[in-house]
Order: C-alpha cells, then structure tokens, then sequence
C-alpha cells in the first residue's frame, strides 16, 4: 500500500500512531513491510492455503464471534443435502468436466431451488460469458431458509465451513506457502486478539489478491474471516480493495466493463432478454429479501435518462435499443478475436496495452490486425507506436509496410485540466475542479464521446435500420461551456435524477428510494442518486474535518446515499444496541424508535430490531429487523455462496496455471473452471504434474513501483519520475543470484515459453527463498512499468511480454501475480536470434499448444 | 570576509540576528523523521517541480531503491534507502493493545528457508542542513549565500561567481555548482535548498514537506520542532526502538546545530552521514591569531636584530 499508495498510505501511518498493529502478508519486501510490524513472506499463488488455514483457526479454536455470527451471517442456514464438497479430484458438486463448468444446483440452500440466471454461462457466443453479477447480490429464489442456530446440523453452512477448512492447517502452511509456524501463530494471534466486541481487524488488498485464475476466491476468503470474527459493517472492521487508478471505483459503479449497464444492473443477453419482464426475472426474484426487488425501478429510471421521451411503458422503456452480450467481450477474448482478425477497430482510452496488458506479443500482434485503432492518450505511449518500433519490428515477426492498422492519436486533457468527479474505494465521489487549460489540441474524454455521439447520430439520422435506433433515439443535449467542452455537473445532474412529473416536476432526486418504475422518474446511476440533492453538487463539499464529526459526512459525498460505511446495522448487536462502547456507529433509538448514530444507517431507519416479517415477504419489506446485509437476497452475510460464483462456494486451493509446485491438496492441480486460451500466440509453461516443468523453475511475479505508474504512459513520459526508476531491473535473493551467477547492477535474462526480456539486476535480501515442500523455490519480482519504443523519456522491455494469459472465470482478471520462468545472467539475444533462443526453451520444456491447458489434471501416473 | 556579516565563525546562536537581522522572526527548521518515512520520494519530486531543478540522470545506480546518489546541484532532497540485517522493530504502540504485546518481528523464525529473518529497510530523506555556523556562508567572497531573516543559508543566484569555494567548505558535500551550458537553468552557479524562501516567506510550507503524505518531513520554528523531536525519540526509545536518535539537534555541536536536522534509527555513518560535522572554518580565527602572533614575531624578530645591529 505505501507502494502503490502512498498518499492513502498516511492514514495507515496514523493508525500505526494511534496504536494499530500492521501485518504485511507479501511475497517481497515493499516500503510497506519497511514500516509494518511485521513482515510476512509467502509464495506467490499461495495465499488461500494460508486464508484457509486462518479459517480453520478461527473455528477450531472457537475464536468466532458467536453471536455476531448466528446472527449476521449464513452460518446457520441448511444447504441443499446433494451438495459435496471438494473431493480428492478437487472439485465441489455439479462439476461437468467437458465444459469446465458448474451446474450449481446442488450448492442451494435447503428448500431453495437453483434460478436460471444466476451464475450460468451463456452457451451462445463463442466465448462463454461469466456471471454478471459484478457487485451485486446474487439471487435467490425466495429468503424462507432453514436454519440450525446451534450451528451443530451437519448440513448447516458452519459445519461445512468446518469440514472444508480442516485440511487447512498450519503444517499445510509451511508446505504450501513457505510460512514457518512461529509467523502463522503471529497473525492468529493478531486477528483473533483484535475482533470481537471491543475490538476489530480491517484487511486491505490489491491487485496482488485480483490478479489470479482464483482471484476471486481470495477475496472471498477474507470475507470469511470478516465475518467469523464480526468485522464487517463495524467501524475499523471491513475489507478495503485498493483500486489501481483514480476512480477505477468510479468506472466499476458507471461501468467501462461489457457485462454491466450502470448501478451493477447486468448488461441483457441475447437470446434471453428480449423484453423488460424476462430481464428482470434474472435480477431478482420478487420472492427474496433485500433491495434488489427494486430493480425495475433503478432499470426504468436509467432508461428514461438515456432515451428521455422516446422511452415509453408502450415500447419496454426503449428497453430493445440495448446493445445484447452474447458471451466474453472482456478485454482478452477481444484480444483472441483481433488475433483471428474478426476485430475492424479498437479504442484505447488511457490504456496502453502493448505495456501494461498480460502476453505484450499477443497484444501487439492483435492490433496489427486491426484496421483502425484510436489511442487517446497524454503521451505518444506504446500502443500508438509499435507499428513502427515494437519488439516485434526488430524480431522481425512484423514489419511496419505489412501492417495496415490506421493509428489516429488524440491527445488527452489530464485530470487536472478538466472537471469532474473521481469515485474512491470508500465509493466517495469527490468534485474536482478544472484548474488550467489542457495543451494544444488536448480534449476531456467527455468532449471526445460528446463529439463522437453528435457525429454519429448526424450519420444516422435518417437510418431506416433498427440497430441504430438505439443511438437515433438517445437524449444528447448537454450544454457546452465556453470552452466548448460539456458541462460535466450536466452529466452529474443526469446520473443523479429527476422527477419527470407530478409536483416535483423538474426537481432533483433525493434517494433511490424515489425512483419509479412507471417512467415518471430518470437517473443515469441509482447508486449515484442523491449525489446533487437539493440542486446541489453534493461531491464539492469540502467542510474540513475538524469543523464535522469523526465520519466527515460533509466531504465529498459516498454512495448509497452518502453512506460512509456499508452494511452498518451489524455495528449494533440483534437487540440494536452497541457491541460496545468503544466500537459503537449506529444504533437504535428507543424513544425515537429509529435507527440513529455517526453515520446514515444502512436499513429501513424506522425498522425495529425485534421486527420479523410474515413468512414469504419480499424485497425490503421480508428484512428482519436483525438481517443486516440488506442487498442479500436472504439478509445475511454469505460464509458460503450458494451462488453467484462458478469455481465453487467456498475458495478452495488450487496451484496458479504456472507454478513450479504441485497441488498437496487435491489431484487437481489448477483451477478447473479458470478461462484459458490455448493458441500458439499464447503457449503455457508446464506444471506438475506435467514433465518439463524444471525447465522454468522460479515462481516470477509482477509488480508496481512507488516511482512509477502503471504501463508507463503518466511516469516514463516525465523526467523527474523517470530518473527516480530509470531502468528495467529484476529483483532476485542473494541465495538465487549465486546460484544462477546474477551480479547486482549486470543484466539478466528472463524467460518463459512467451518471450524473454532482459533486465538490470537488483540483487536484495527483501526477496527470499522460501521452503515449500522440503525443496527451496526462488521468487523473481519484476517491476512492469517500462515498455520498448522511442517516444519515452526511459524505454525497457516489458515484464507482461512474459506473462502468459489464463483468467479468473468470474471476473475475467488476468493471473499476473504468479507465473515461471527460468533466469540467466547477461543480456538476451537481439534479432531473430531472440526467437531461436525462446524456441529452445520451448523444445526443451516440450511445450505445446495443449501444454499446461489440460483442464482436469488426470490421475498420477498417466501422463 | 566580515564575521559580523555573516554571523558564522562561532557567533550567536540566533544566526539571523548575528547577521545583522534586527528583531528576526523566529527561526525556521526541517525536522526530518525517517521513522516514518515510507520512500515515496515526493519530496524529491515536489522540490524538483517548484525549483525548477533539471532532471540529472537516467542511470540505474544498484544501490537498493535509490536511483538518485546524494545531494547536488541539482538533487536538493535525497531519499536514501539501507537495506540491513537488522531487526526490525516495532513503533510505538499505544494504550489499548494489551492483549497484542508488542513483539515484533525481532528474532522470529517466519520463513525458515532463510532461518532468522531479521531484516529492515530504513528511508531518509537528506537535505541542506541550514547549519547554526555555516561555512558556505563563512567563505563567500561575494556575498551571494546569505543568512536570511528566518536563519536559513540561501545562494542568491544573481549574485553568485561560480567561484565555487563553498563547495569543499560544506561538511555535508551538500552546496555544488550545477554544470551544463547556457541552456541550463543557473548552470555554473552554486546551488542547493533554499528552505523554499520563496515560499516560506508567503506563508507557505516548503514543498518537500507539503508534499510528503506521512509527515516525515516537518517544517515549523525550529524550537517548537526541537520539542516536538525530543518527544518523538522519547516515545520511540520507551517502545523499545532503542536506536532512535536525534542528529543535528545539538547546538553544542560542531555546527552549532543544524536548521533541518532529524531522527535517525541507526548511526549517522549508515546513512551517509558524518557522524560529527565540524563547521570547516571554526578554526579560522585561531588561524588567524596565530598567523598574527608570528606575523608580530617576525616583525619582533626583525626589529631585534635591526635593534642589535645597531648596538
């Protein structure tokens, strides 16, 4: 954290002042470990081993906060009897091997039939989609569980939370890991002894948790943890998720990602959603608890914002002009289906993919097929350049009088020369102000899809056809300031909302609360509504902290309903009283009869702790007055997810598509359900129990810098960042620099069956060794900032030449945190020379296409 | 050279109204905490940026995370970065966290392919240490580096020859004339931190230290920072960090106490800096008495054996 956010990073320094104690769980040490209490080294690829080792701590030694749990969480909840756990295959119930899918019927609640949409691929398409679920609650066809509140039925969630986690021990741990018993007693110790009433333990993750083919799945183990130990919606409780940029919580809420429309409202499919009723038939079931039955509301309001008048109940709200998924559009099926050339254009929008993306070579060859690619960008970055000096261009596997991709470079305006909002992990928007005028030609993004909006509808303005009607029928009428840019509080006004009739006509929305279903409301985003309440733009607010309490409800403004912690109901005990003193944010008041305290209470403010709803109650009306999870389709917080997921409802160790280790656990080596894409651009190295594996022997991992960010395109550009971190370099032990005869400050060579870059040496004790299964693994980090081409003020090669692609199937994310490699000293060869040399690697690791892409590890022995 | 203008040769410990300031405002410091330094270099950056200081290399140096070297011409703040087998230790740790005693990592066995894991990485933050006696100041011959009325040592750039005797008089290796041709801001010229008079004298805080996220680089009166630094390493060494020290605090020692000075977690020579600095010219006026008494002996010496010829 203090790495990549170091800003962020002061309130962690001032905790540590008041007293916290900080655990840095890293496979290297960063400038965060420097300054922890203590530093916990582990394998890269490991970390649910350990996760579900703390697990099996928690309920074995009875650590659990009881009551929080009965009460708050699925513990108690009965699953379906058919349901089985992992086996020694590795695999839960309903696993259809041909597929590499889930059938989840199996993992439901007793009495709770499996509904249709959720967590399903869609057959249709070539690439098989992923859930939509992105941050919402998964459905369930009614809240009417049935529950063992001693926790002792074995079908119960808790016993089965037991049973899976009991091979999860902390001998397991040092095998897998490389976590001796004395660190994992430290962080047992540290977690249990501050949760519980008086206490609580946040955990904070990053990409280095995402970026996995099981990446989901580690998140979820924390949850776990959180929720054993009663430290969710409590103050100095939660699980913080570290975004990569500025906002990219803002581009999750309004979404750049194919699968969502706005809100976390899935994006319809093909073939299943052609009318308004069957769409949300697949969001909620009008059965189950929580807020969610609201959807037709927050989807009819989003329709009117976008087709205003157009959009009418005779024509589904325009709910047909909606563009259809019909499988993966994610950014890496993309990049499969530019390779096989059925990809005409692609827009690059601060991203530089040549640098920054898994597999560099796949990238660069993917947009040399592109006919047309627009960069928009502050800097002539990679992307925009590797038709002329790539890496390839000098392999010559290109050359630049064969390429026909048309490269149109627009330069961008940065974020300190236009207006807007940045959405934070708290989910606070916060109002920026312009503060000088963008260079040159330099433009917003809001200018440029403004401008690419009014030149398309002028193009089709008198199109006949109904594929464009969509675009013809949108409302496009922001004002222009006199710069001619959109005015960006016209935007914030439009996702915000209004009232389109009746007395408030005209007026602004308070709540979502107001949305309607019958078109007489708007608004862009219902998790946004509130935000210019009262005419006001509620994200400039700027009232110091020392003028406001504590929580600062009166900076910025926080999504739901400036909500500055979710699920805060379990902050009080099920009578709705404080847990204590010391943790006390909002509780009950008797004598008002209403929820009360330092923030906005996140449930029906009026509702009763002792409030229970008449069996078969939906939406929020089925809330009990203890079911604080109020976007849960039962009310509880989820140990085990009887669905939403498509690997499994409870994370379960399987080894990263590349790993120089096999599976202890199970004969399944990866993930089973995990996306890969199996094709010569994208070769994998072999793993146990596959032969050849030697021929990669080190875990590599990739990571960012203070210095630094991201692909480059912000800090390789400028010089008093790029002197600070000039130089690609590796980072390697002591113990690994002698054995492979690596110099500090030489050159290395890293390799993998994608390519191999060089690299200056950093030679560091803040890597070690680790001793996982009685034989020592070496951990290479590889910094990913620096890319090859001639623009940059500092230009290397880049770490993600190296990484191959294989993906976490709920979310699409790339494994980038943990790969092979082989590493040598000095410089690579230049040339075609370079591919003879990667080749060779190859023959000798026997790579194939099918190499590492077996999706059920067969039975020892067979191979 | 005039003692009484430049307030150095051993003179008040008030260097700015040993210079000739009548009624100075209090005088201004850094103190620089590297116990909570995290080495994001902002300050490195932010006084860059402000300065308008060029970039000065592009090399990797191999020396842990710190591509920059030292201070220069044109480095006015440097991050150092040592990395030590070491433990590391924890820092304070307030009421309330009885039942989590505060252990450490010191002598624990967390990954037992390396056995004992001790190991820290410490971050400091160097800058020109505004000394008490300054020596830049001290051999000047133009009168371009000045005491100004806050107590900071400042080059006026308009002024400077390029003479470049401050550079070997600084204890630190801090003040260097930046090199370049004409198209080089100030090239040929001396130059180092400035405690950003420019802004200070606005009633802004300097830039390093306005950009540093973890308060490890305080600005304020340097009495107050004396304070609030004697604190600080009281709190640490009581949280068992026994190595917390203060450097440059003293105004007993060889420079009569430094202007920015800071909290170090192991001797000064680990961090590259030395461990007693001795203000170069603080044996001038001995020098010059005794250049005097054996000017006047030779002279005595003279006048005798003229005095003897004449008998």
């Amino acid at each position: 954290m203090a790495e990549c956010h170091p800003v962020g990073f002061q309130w962690v320094m001032e905790a540590k002042a008041r007293g916290a104690r900080v655990i840095h769980i890293d496979p290297r040490f960063t400038r965060t470990s420097a300054v922890a209490d203590m530093h916990v080294p582990l394998r890269a690829g490991s970390d649910i081993v350990l996760l579900g080792a703390l697990i099996n701590h928690i309920i074995s030694t009875q650590k659990y906060f009881r009551e929080y749990v009965v009460s708050y969480t699925n513990a108690a909840t009965l699953v379906n009897e058919d349901f089985k756990d992992v086996d020694d295959v590795g695999v839960f119930s309903g696993f259809d091997a041909q597929s590499g899918t889930y059938d989840t019927s199996t993992w439901q609640y007793l009495g709770v039939e499996e509904t249709a949409a959720a967590g399903n691929r869609s057959a249709a398409g070539k690439h098989p989609t992923g859930q939509e679920l992105g941050g919402r609650g998964s459905k369930l066809e009614h809240g009417r569980v049935q529950r063992d509140e001693t926790l002792q039925d074995p079908r119960c969630v808790f016993q089965i939370l037991r049973r899976h986690y009991a091979r999860y021990t902390a001998e397991l741990v040092e095998q897998v890991c490389g976590v001796g018993p004395e660190g994992f007693a430290k962080i047992c110790d540290a977690i249990t002894a501050n949760s519980g009433r008086e206490r609580t333990t946040a955990w904070v993750y990053s990409v280095g948790w995402t970026q996995h083919s099981v990446g989901v799945q580690y998140i979820r183990g924390a949850c776990i943890i959180q929720l054993l130990l009663g430290n969710i919606g409590r103050p100095g409780g939660g699980i913080m998720a570290l975004r990569g940029h500025a906002s990219i919580q803002g581009s999750t809420d309004i979404p750049t990602l194919f699968n969502l429309l706005p809100g976390y409202l899935p994006m319809p499919k093909a073939g299943e959603h052609e009318d308004l009723s069957s769409y949300f038939e697949s969001i909620y079931s009008p059965d189950q608890k929580g807020f969610w039955t609201s959807a037709e509301a927050y989807t009819v309001s989003l329709l009117k914002a976008w087709f205003g008048d157009m959009a009418t109940a005779h024509n589904d709200y325009g709910f047909h002009w909606l563009p259809r998924v019909n499988g993966d559009h994610s950014t890496y099926s993309t990049l499969m289906d530019m390779l096989d050339g059925t990809v005409e254009g692609y827009f690059l929008l601060g991203q530089n993919p040549a640098v920054g993306s898994s597999n560099g070579k796949a990238q660069r060859l993917g947009m040399a097929q592109l006919k047309w690619l627009v960069v928009r960008d502050l800097n002539m970055i990679e992307s925009a350049t590797f038709w002329k000096d790539g890496p390839e261009i000098a392999t010559g596997e290109l050359r630049t009088e064969d390429i026909g991709t048309e490269v149109f470079f627009l330069p961008a305006a940065a974020h300190t020369e236009k207006k807007g909002t940045f959405t934070n992990t708290q989910r606070m928007l916060q109002w920026r102000h312009k503060a000088v005028d963008p260079p040159g030609d330099a433009r917003s993004e809001l200018h440029f899809f403004h401008q690419l909006g009014v030149e398309l509808r002028r193009k089709l303005a008198g199109s006949p056809l109904e594929r464009d009607a969509g675009l013809r029928n949108l409302t496009w009428d922001y004002p222009l300031e006199t710069d001619g840019e959109p005015d960006g509080e016209a935007v914030l006004q439009e996702i915000n909302g209004r009232h389109r009739s009746g007395a408030k006509a005209g007026q602004m929305l308070s709540s979502f609360v107001d949305m309607k279903a019958d078109g007489s409301t708007d608004g862009g985003c219902w998790i946004y509504t509130g935000v210019y309440a009262d005419g006001v733009n509620q994200a400039a607010r700027r009232r110091p902290g020392q003028e406001q309490s504590w929580v600062a409800p009166e900076w910025g403004w926080a999504w739901p309903l400036n909500r500055r912690m979710l699920y805060n109901r379990a902050s009080a005990d099920p009578d709705g009283k404080p847990w204590s003193e010391r943790k006390r944010y909002v509780w009950w008041d008797e004598a008002q009869q209403r929820w009360t305290g330092e923030d906005v209470p996140d449930f029906p403010v009026d509702k009763p702790p002792s409030f229970r709803p008449a069996p078969g109650t939906g939406g929020p009306g089925g809330l009990a007055g203890d079911d604080p999870f109020i976007m849960q389709a039962d009310g509880k917080g989820w140990l085990y997810a009887p669905s939403g997921l498509l690997d499994g409802p409870l994370p379960t160790h399987y080894e990263p598509a590349e790993s120089p280790v096999r599976n202890p656990l199970y004969r399944q080596q990866s993930n089973p359900t995990r996306e890969s894409f199996p094709r010569q651009e994208n070769l994998t190295n072999p793993s146990p129990p596959e032969p050849g594996s030697e021929v990669f022997p080190f875990v590599v991992t990739t990571y960012r810098l203070t210095e630094h960010h991201t692909a480059g395109g912000m800090s390789r550009f400028l010089p008093y960042l790029s002197e600070l971190q000039p130089e690609f370099f590796c980072e390697v032990s002591p113990e690994l620099a002698r054995e492979r005869n690596l110099v500090n400050g030489g050159w290395a060579t890293i390799v993998s069956a994608r390519t191999a870059v060089e690299a200056r040496v950093l030679v560091t004790e803040r890597l070690a060794p680790l001793r996982i299964d009685g034989r020592v693994i070496h951990q290479v980090g590889l910094p990913y900032h620096w890319g090859v081409g001639g623009s940059a003020v500092v230009s290397g090669d880049s770490a993600n030449d190296l990484l191959g692609i294989a993906l976490d199937p709920n979310v699409h994310i790339q494994e980038s945190k943990a790969a092979t490699c082989d590493i040598r000293p000095g410089r690579r060869p230049t040339g075609p020379a370079l591919l003879r040399f990667v080749e060779e690697h190859r023959r000798r690791a026997g790579i194939t296409v099918t190499t590492g892409n077996i999706r059920m590890t067969p039975p020892e022995g067979s191979l | 050279m005039s003692v009484r203008a430049s307030g150095g040769l051993l003179g008040p410990l008030n260097p700015a109204r040993g210079a000739g300031w009548q009624d100075p405002p209090p005088r201004k410091g850094f103190f620089t905490d590297t116990s909570l330094c995290i080495g994001c270099k902002a300050c490195e950056v932010a006084c860059k940026e402000w300065n308008r200081i060029p970039e000065d290399g592009l090399a990797m140096l191999g020396t842990s995370y710190d591509n920059t070297g030292g201070l220069g011409a044109s480095t006015w703040r440097h991050v150092a970065f040592i990395e030590q087998r070491k433990p590391m230790r924890m820092l304070p740790v307030a009421n309330g966290m009885g039942d989590s005693p505060a252990s450490g990592a010191a002598s624990d066995v967390i990954n037992p392919a390396r056995g004992a894991a001790d190991f820290r990485w410490l971050m400091s933050s160097d800058v020109c240490k505004h000394c008490t006696h300054a020596a830049c100041l001290d051999v000047c011959p133009t009168g371009a580096l000045m005491r100004t009325e806050l107590g900071t040592v400042v080059v006026q750039e308009d002024i400077c020859n390029g003479c470049g005797y401050c550079v070997p008089a600084c204890p630190f290796g801090v003040i260097e004339r930046r090199e370049g041709d004409r198209t080089v801001h100030n090239a040929g010229v001396a130059q180092k931190c400035t405690l950003c008079y420019d802004r200070i004298g606005e009633g802004m805080t300097p830039a390093c230290a306005q950009a540093c996220p973890t308060e490890s680089i305080q600005f304020g009166d340097l009495e107050e920072l004396r304070e609030r630094a004697r604190e600080r390493v009281g709190t640490l060494r009581a949280a068992g960090v026994s190595d917390a020290r203060l450097y440059l605090d003293d105004q007993k020692d060889g420079i009569g106490g430094g202007g920015a000075f800071f909290l170090l977690l192991d001797e000064p020579e680990v961090y590259g800096l030395p461990p007693d600095p001795v203000v170069s010219t603080r044996e001038l006026p001995a020098m010059w008495r005794t250049a005097a008494v054996a000017g006047l002996g030779l002279l005595a010496g003279a006048a005798a054996a003229f005095a003897g010829r004449r008998r």
